[in-house]
């Protein structure tokens, strides 16, 4: 197992070089620059300014000085927000990303995996229908649409929440949370209802039942675990999808997240910014997917047994 | 079967039980924020404590006042730094601001201001000619990287010293006689040059902090950051939280403190405009930065004392590739200029009730108003479409126009289609291009029709005519004209009023004449106010001295 995590971690190296040369070159092929203006900038200031940030060396150099900079930790100065390094900005708004994720996944689970249970248990019948329509609904609601719906019913109509904000005046995390969470709630509420009948269709559950364990029983303690596994390899891409991906309920309900500026550093050609943000959403997504991929082995007998006998 | 059917229920009741339990969780949570049902909002807890809260468009990039270009940070500020002089918060004519007084001379090349003994900066120290002198040359060093040091350009000598000519700043026109005595001296007589003194490139900086926080020329510094910075004006920076909040608390040092009302303004970095709407809805905020299209006519028809729409410096046009053919003929742009039919955009596509704008300067630009004026006359632009060679839109090739990315300038975009097909039968294309884009090709002059706008940056008609002139950075249409040159370099050495307005005069008919661009609507700004926001005069460049502002409940 150690093994096979660190043969995983080595293989990020290499991913991690791609994604930062890719990115580098896209952003230097695309039209504009970070100080392209309405109004004409003056040749001496443009000059002066190119200087500044290296942008004046070609374009190879430039890679180099940012791969070495990047690798003592330094991953420079935002060029839009000047006097901000991008390590500043990351740290301001990466913790509150973390917690809107977080509330949000817990909602998922908690609403997607009861339905799901529900639906498998009488699969074709109402108890099946209503959750998974309404699933279906959540998938195709668009956060969008569902956020400022919320805001709408809970905020300016019934006034129990406040309209935004994180953190400012009491209940103001729900709302987002919320939003967030219900799209990944239908999800997962499809992937634990078809894992869930899978494994309920099995010979050992048919064994579980000839020996007459209570329904409960036979969920909880033999089909949870197994049911549960096509919502585990799910979890990896959904954690990464919904930290890179809030920049939507972010921005609806004013939200100091990290979501808007993956968004926006691209707009504004902040090419250090975009680097930065890019470097830090593919290591989150290479380190969830290792342990969505750890908690699946552990999960299932058969993969833990190959890939110990792999190694 | 039976006993599974038992089981099935039983289960089904174990669960919907935890179901029950997390929705009452769920309850529990909303019910006990709920409990806040009757929270105070800002609006109310700002109206009694003197807070106000502004909603201000985007994260201000800085707030160092040479280096930044964009309105929200303007908005900051205008509340944390004072020119030499400042403006009516109505009518925007010239007052004191750190000079009590000042004299011109006759030839209107010098000028002389004498400094307030009680102008402070915010630790505490006088504020001097010498700090204004330190604070101008930073702004013209190139290394620092101003986007505005051409607003110097009238002051003798700033250009040489900008562009690297001379080293010596010692030869540029500003001075300082003694510590309360700044001398200017321009190259030519300058009637706006006051104007220009109010605007955030001409704001002074603590030249002790900026030298202990990386000296002059150091892009990017910590100086301006809460706890650091030092300003001279009627508020002080508390704090700054990224995409978060910016407050400001009254300045307690400032010489005209008598006056502020407010304890603090707090500005929220809202970049959406439906956001924005919904937290003024809700008493989060006193003032918004905009209003989104859909909302005006809502607002219009059950809340107007709200909706504040006023008439704005700026002019929203399109740019004409003279470079491209059949552009490159005047009748053929002027035919295309006189077919759009401008109040249907402003009534029902635009709909802020901007202004049609048949002419490029914005009427009544400090009392200037252009009597040239496009015609909308779709038979007289069919003949000059035919004099030039396309009877009835005949052989006339496909243009194309560009704009970036937005849905008011798709929506502008598709009505002028609309219109050039109905009246002159021509087919144009529409491309949305990604702002930096479309930037880009707008500046190499790699497009055919382009969507622009110009916001001025000072009240005079020079701030619009003089983008026209041949080799000026935002002209890029290609187009040029030797007598519309002439004219404006006329009009700068002119101190007169009535000939520097004959002279525009001359250029905005040779304007509507060669038609360059197309002016479409005179901007208006839109924004939600709350009716307890007062002293919040309404004024062409929308610039508001937050000293005159006070909030007062009607409750009250």
């Amino acid at each position: 197992m150690i093994k096979f995590i660190a043969l995983r971690l080595l293989q990020a190296i290499p991913v991690l070089l791609i994604v930062i040369t890719i990115t580098f070159a896209l952003i230097h092929a695309a039209p504009g620059g970070p100080f392209s203006a309405e109004r004409a900038v003056p040749p001496e200031v443009l000059e002066a300014l190119n200087a500044q940030y290296n942008l004046d060396d070609p374009i190879h150099v430039q890679f180099f000085i940012y791969l070495k900079n990047v690798a003592q930790g330094d991953f420079g100065p935002s060029f839009k927000y000047t006097g901000r390094s991008v390590i500043e900005i990351i740290a301001a708004g990466m913790p509150v990303t973390f917690e809107l994720g977080l509330y949000a996944i817990l909602i998922a689970l908690i609403l997607g995996i009861s339905a799901g249970i529900l639906a498998s248990l009488k699969p074709n019948s109402l108890q099946d229908y209503i959750p998974m329509s309404l699933a279906m609904t959540g998938i195709c609601l668009p956060t969008f649409v569902l956020g400022p719906l919320m805001v709408l019913v809970f905020a300016i109509w019934l006034e129990w929440l406040p309209v935004s904000g994180w953190g400012y005046i009491p209940g103001d995390k729900i709302l987002p949370s919320l939003t967030l969470g219900f799209a990944y709630a239908a999800y997962i509420a499809r992937l634990s209802r078809g894992g869930m009948l899978e494994i309920l269709s099995q010979d050992f559950i048919r064994t579980a039942r000839a020996k007459g364990l209570s329904t409960a029983a036979i969920v909880f303690r033999h089909a949870l675990r197994g049911g549960m596994q096509p919502v585990v390899s799910f979890m990896g891409p959904a954690l990464a999808g919904l930290l890179s991906g809030s920049f939507v309920v972010e921005t609806i309900f004013q939200i100091p997240g990290m979501g808007r500026y993956f968004v926006q550093a691209a707009f504004n050609r902040d090419y250090t910014l975009i680097l930065g943000t890019t470097i830090f959403f593919a290591t989150l997504i290479i380190i969830f997917n290792l342990l969505a991929d750890i908690v699946t082995i552990w999960l299932n007998p058969r993969l833990r047994d190959s890939s110990n006998s792999n190694n | 079967m039976y006993n599974a059917r038992m089981t099935s229920l039983h289960i089904r009741i174990n669960i919907s039980e935890r179901l029950l339990l997390v929705l009452s969780g769920i309850i529990l949570i909303v019910s006990s924020t709920s409990c806040s049902l009757d929270w105070e909002t800002n609006v109310e807890s700002g109206n009694r404590d003197g807070v106000l809260h502004y909603g201000n468009g985007d994260e201000p990039q800085e707030i160092d006042p040479h280096l930044t270009t964009g309105i929200p940070e303007f908005s900051i500020q205008l509340a944390l730094f004072e020119g030499v002089v400042s403006k009516h918060p109505s009518d925007l004519s010239i007052q004191p601001g750190v000079a009590e007084s000042w004299e011109i001379s006759e030839d209107q090349l010098t000028y002389t201001f004498h400094f307030r003994d009680n102008a402070l900066w915010s630790n505490g120290d006088p504020v001097t000619a010498h700090d204004f002198v330190y604070s101008w040359e930073r702004a013209l060093r190139p290394e620092l990287g101003s986007l505005y040091s051409y607003m110097f350009t009238y002051i003798r000598n700033a250009d040489k010293f900008f562009k690297g000519e001379i080293d010596d700043f010692n030869e540029v026109g500003i001075k300082a006689l003694d510590a309360r005595i700044l001398q200017v001296q321009l190259k030519s007589a300058t009637p706006f040059f006051l104007q220009l003194l109010d605007h955030h490139s001409y704001y002074p900086v603590h030249p002790a902090t900026i030298e202990k926080f990386g000296g002059m020329i150091k892009r990017g510094s910590q100086w301006s950051r809460p706890g650091n910075f030092v300003g001279n004006g009627s508020f002080v920076l508390k704090e700054w939280k990224l995409n978060r909040i910016l407050t400001v608390e009254k300045s307690p040092t400032y010489w005209d403190r008598d006056t502020v009302k407010l304890n603090e303004i707090r500005f929220y970095p809202i970049s959406n405009r439906s956001t924005e709407e919904r937290m003024f809805r809700a008493g989060q905020l006193h003032l918004t930065n905009r209003v989104p299209n859909e909302k005006i006519a809502w607002y219009r028809k059950n809340d107007p004392e709200s909706l504040n729409i006023t008439a704005y410096l700026g002019t929203y046009f399109y740019r004409f590739n003279s470079k491209v053919v059949p552009l490159g003929d005047a009748r053929v742009r002027k035919a295309l200029s006189m077919s759009i039919n401008r109040p249907q955009i402003v009534e029902h596509v635009t709909k802020g009730g901007q202004l049609p704008a048949y002419t490029f300067t914005p009427p009544n630009t400090d009392g200037f108003t252009s009597e040239a004026h496009v015609k909308y006359d779709i038979e007289g632009a069919r003949k000059l479409l035919a004099e030039a060679g396309f009877p009835d839109g005949k052989g006339f090739p496909k243009l194309e126009i560009i704009y970036n990315t937005d849905e008011s300038h798709r929506m502008v975009a598709i009505a002028i289609q609309q219109m050039w097909k109905k009246a002159l039968n021509i087919d144009v294309s529409l491309a949305n291009q990604d702002w930096q884009v479309y930037l880009e090709n707008e500046s190499q002059g790699n497009y055919q029709i382009s969507r622009a706008a110009w916001i001025g940056d000072y009240l005079d008609a020079n701030n619009f005519l003089d983008m026209w002139l041949s080799n000026g950075g935002n002209n890029r249409t290609g187009w040029s004209n030797q007598e519309y040159d002439a004219n404006i370099a006329a009009a700068a050495k002119t101190p007169d009023k009535q000939e520097r307005f004959r002279l525009f005069q001359k250029n905005e008919q040779i304007l509507i004449d060669e038609s360059p661009v197309m002016p479409i609507y005179t901007y208006t700004r839109v924004f939600l106010i709350s009716p307890s926001l007062k002293g919040w005069d309404e004024n062409i460049l929308d610039q508001h001295p937050y000293k005159h502002a006070y909030l007062q409940s009607d409750e009250q």
